[in-house]
């Protein structure tokens, strides 16, 4: 290694691994210390290629340092600093160390400038973010965090055939775009794995299952990374891919009908997520400077305000365990302040002037007018209309308004959350209306020069219109709108029920040839069997009890021992170790 | 507090804060006819050049996107809750 580049991946690795140590009276600090490291490293960055470290035949390059990296990695290290600040107080040191370590995993894929860098990278952060899944210590959590991880490792092997008949076909291990006018088989491959990432149908159903399931505070961190990393990897990959325009305007329209479905608060603001990337996606797809510039600043403005939205959600479960409408309503005298962050970030993320995504999605829309997709652009300004009706008006309507759902108990335990998720979404919505406000601040980040200006007398004219009936047709239509308690079956139903079959296939035969074995056992076996059993029985009561007995108590003593230190621990157990494990490795390639 | 004062005020006058946002909707489609103060140059397409056609898009995808997902939603993939538990 030629010169000392410090990876911002390292600094919360190393913080990751540091916490346990840290006395419980300086934890806040440290908490709010490294992540503020990282962003002060991630600002502090020049442009340039860092990092290059050989091994073995091949060379990792760890700091790909561009105008592209540079925008995504600064929006990461900051979404990082709120989650952490949002949940400074758990006390739980593995859940901060399984979210640093997923966002070790966004920021080296998203400064790799190799494939190899860029898999490694992927892997991290799907294997330490299904932890934000399981701490929530449900048995549907469990059983989500492994579905979760079974397409994660699906996705990531799809990547990884690709990349190796990438490099094959090349000889190349750079990771640039791709010949997006004539796709190879290694193309498609790596392309299945972003996609799957970036939850595009069909590969998206893990997303609403994984993020309604997650811990109050790790679905804030599970909004921010997985999508937009794979946005980044798309913009980096695969700009102007013609077939990403069209699944991403089904994407945006996708998201929006499973939200009017949908009763859980948490997993139709997942429904949104699917529903925003697919504006990103649709935008990569175009491929022009002012596309790809929109997809970046959608992305940016987007971690933003979903994360908010998550937090504003994650506060009302953290406050009264519950997350569904059915369960809730009514709550703005006992939750005015989430309301009220909530509701910033629901205009946000409709488009409404003076907010964030009023100067990043039309970048986006304008880019597919002028690109001459008018069938695209206006099913995008379609699923704008449907962003506003769920995320603007039924999720802040449903919970803080509308009809009282809430159990006595929900009602006493409902109150605005401690001063730390405050203050987390006091920034988050500064920063939304900031945006919204000052568009030389985003603009400015951007990849391409912008020549492009939102506020505009049509566009703020046109906006307004869109958005102010889609709210005359809420109020009109919010008999239809009411929420009921039902789930909606996604295209996770093959996997979630494929596996019943499986286990009834496996269950039929195994069943035939145990009985099978039974019958002969009985017809043939029995009368031998009788006569040498009752030889077999004394020797077994004098001699065997005796010592098995011995050996039954001790081990039973044993596994009770055990029993007690894996129940509670395991996970963190296996938090920890592949936390360590990573900054080893890490740690070993840079020193090497 | 004061933000739960401000919307208990509303809602007790929840009729006019109706009509004011009623208002607020004609004032609106009127803006948008009015050449000096909304420049319709940048429009993309000639349909936009109608008047209210905004309006009438957000208004008709709002009562699109509703219809069509409940009837979606009716045809088989909403379910009880405990569908998945054995």
């Amino acid at each position: 290694m030629s010169d000392l580049w410090l990876h911002p991946s390292v600094i919360l690795l190393l913080g990751g691994a540091l916490l346990p140590l840290v006395p419980s009276r300086l934890k806040l600090g440290y908490l709010l210390l490294v992540p503020l490291l990282v962003f002060a490293r991630t600002v502090a960055m020049s442009k340039g290629v860092f990092g290059e470290v050989t091994l073995l035949h091949w060379t990792l390059t760890f700091g790909r340092v561009d105008s592209l990296s540079l925008v995504f990695g600064y929006i990461m290290a900051v979404a990082c600093a709120i989650g952490t600040l949002y949940g400074a107080h758990v006390k739980r040191d593995a859940e901060h160390i399984a979210a640093w370590t997923y966002v070790a995993g966004s920021l080296g894929t998203i400064y790799a400038g190799d494939l190899l860098t860029v898999f490694l990278f992927w892997e991290l952060m799907a294997f330490s973010s299904v932890f934000l899944i399981w701490f929530r210590g449900r048995t549907e959590s469990l059983a989500a965090g492994y579905r979760y991880l079974l397409v994660h490792v699906a996705g990531g092997l799809a990547l990884l055939a690709g990349i190796m008949l990438h490099v094959h076909a090349t000889g190349s291990w750079a990771f640039e775009l791709f010949d997006v006018g004539h796709p190879s088989l290694a193309s498609y491959l790596v392309l299945a794995g972003f996609l799957l990432n970036a939850a595009v149908p069909p590969l998206h159903a893990w997303l609403p299952d994984a993020y309604g399931e997650g811990t109050f505070n790790g679905s804030v961190f599970l909004s921010a990374f997985t999508t937009k990393t794979a946005v980044y990897a798309l913009c980096r990959g695969f700009a102007g891919m013609e077939i990403l325009v069209a699944l991403g305007v089904i994407m945006a329209l996708y998201g929006v009908v499973y939200a009017v479905l949908e009763n859980d608060s948490r997993r139709l603001l997942a429904y949104h997520i699917i529903s925003q990337v697919g504006y990103m996606v649709a935008g990569v797809g175009l491929g022009t400077q002012m596309a790809i510039n929109g997809a970046c600043a959608h992305a940016f403005a987007h971690i933003l305000y979903k994360g908010l939205l998550f937090m504003g959600t994650g506060a009302v479960l953290h406050m009264t365990g519950r997350s569904k409408f059915t369960e809730l309503g009514g709550l703005y005298t006992r939750m005015p302040w989430t309301f009220l962050f909530t509701l910033i970030g629901g205009l946000s993320i409709s488009a409404f002037p003076l907010f964030s995504g009023f100067v990043s999605k039309s970048m986006i829309v304008s880019a597919g007018f002028e690109d001459h997709k008018l069938w695209a652009a206006y099913l995008l300004m379609l699923a704008s209309a449907g962003t506003f009706l769920h995320t603007g008006l039924k999720v802040p309507y449903f919970i803080w308004f509308g009809k009282n759902n809430c159990q006595p108990d929900t009602w006493d335990r409902a109150s605005d959350p401690p001063w730390n998720m405050i203050a987390a979404m006091g920034i988050a919505s500064a920063l939304c209306i900031f945006i919204g406000c000052y568009t030389p601040y985003l603009y400015a980040m951007l990849p391409y020069p912008v020549a492009y200006e939102p506020y505009t007398s049509y566009h703020v004219s046109e906006t307004l219109l869109i958005l102010c009936f889609t709210g005359l047709g809420f109020f009109l239509l919010l008999k239809k709108l009411e929420p009921t308690a039902t789930i909606s079956l996604d295209l996770d139903w093959p996997y979630r029920m494929g596996g019943r079959v499986f286990l009834w296939l496996a269950r039929k035969p195994v069943q035939i040839a145990d009985n099978l074995v039974g019958e002969i056992y009985r017809a043939g076996g029995l009368v031998p069997l009788m006569r040498s059993a009752r030889l077999v029985d004394v020797f077994d009561r004098v001699v065997i009890d005796g010592v098995v007995d011995g050996f039954a108590t001790s081990f039973r003593q044993l596994g009770q021992r055990l029993r007690s230190a894996q129940r509670g621990a395991l996970q963190e157990n296996l938090a920890i170790t592949f936390g360590t494990a990573a900054v080893a490795v890490v740690a070993f390639v840079i020193w090497y | 507090m004061i933000l739960v004062r401000l919307i208990n005020f509303l809602r007790d006058r929840l009729r006019l804060v109706i009509r004011l946002c009623l208002g607020l909707l004609a004032l609106l489609v009127v803006i948008d006819l009015l050449p000096f103060l909304v420049d319709k140059h940048h429009a993309h397409t000639g349909f936009e050049k109608l008047p209210g056609f905004w309006a009438l898009f957000g208004f008709g995808g709002c009562v699109l996107i509703i219809v069509a997902s409940k009837a979606f939603g009716k045809a088989g993939i909403m379910q009880r809750e405990d569908y998945y538990d054995e």
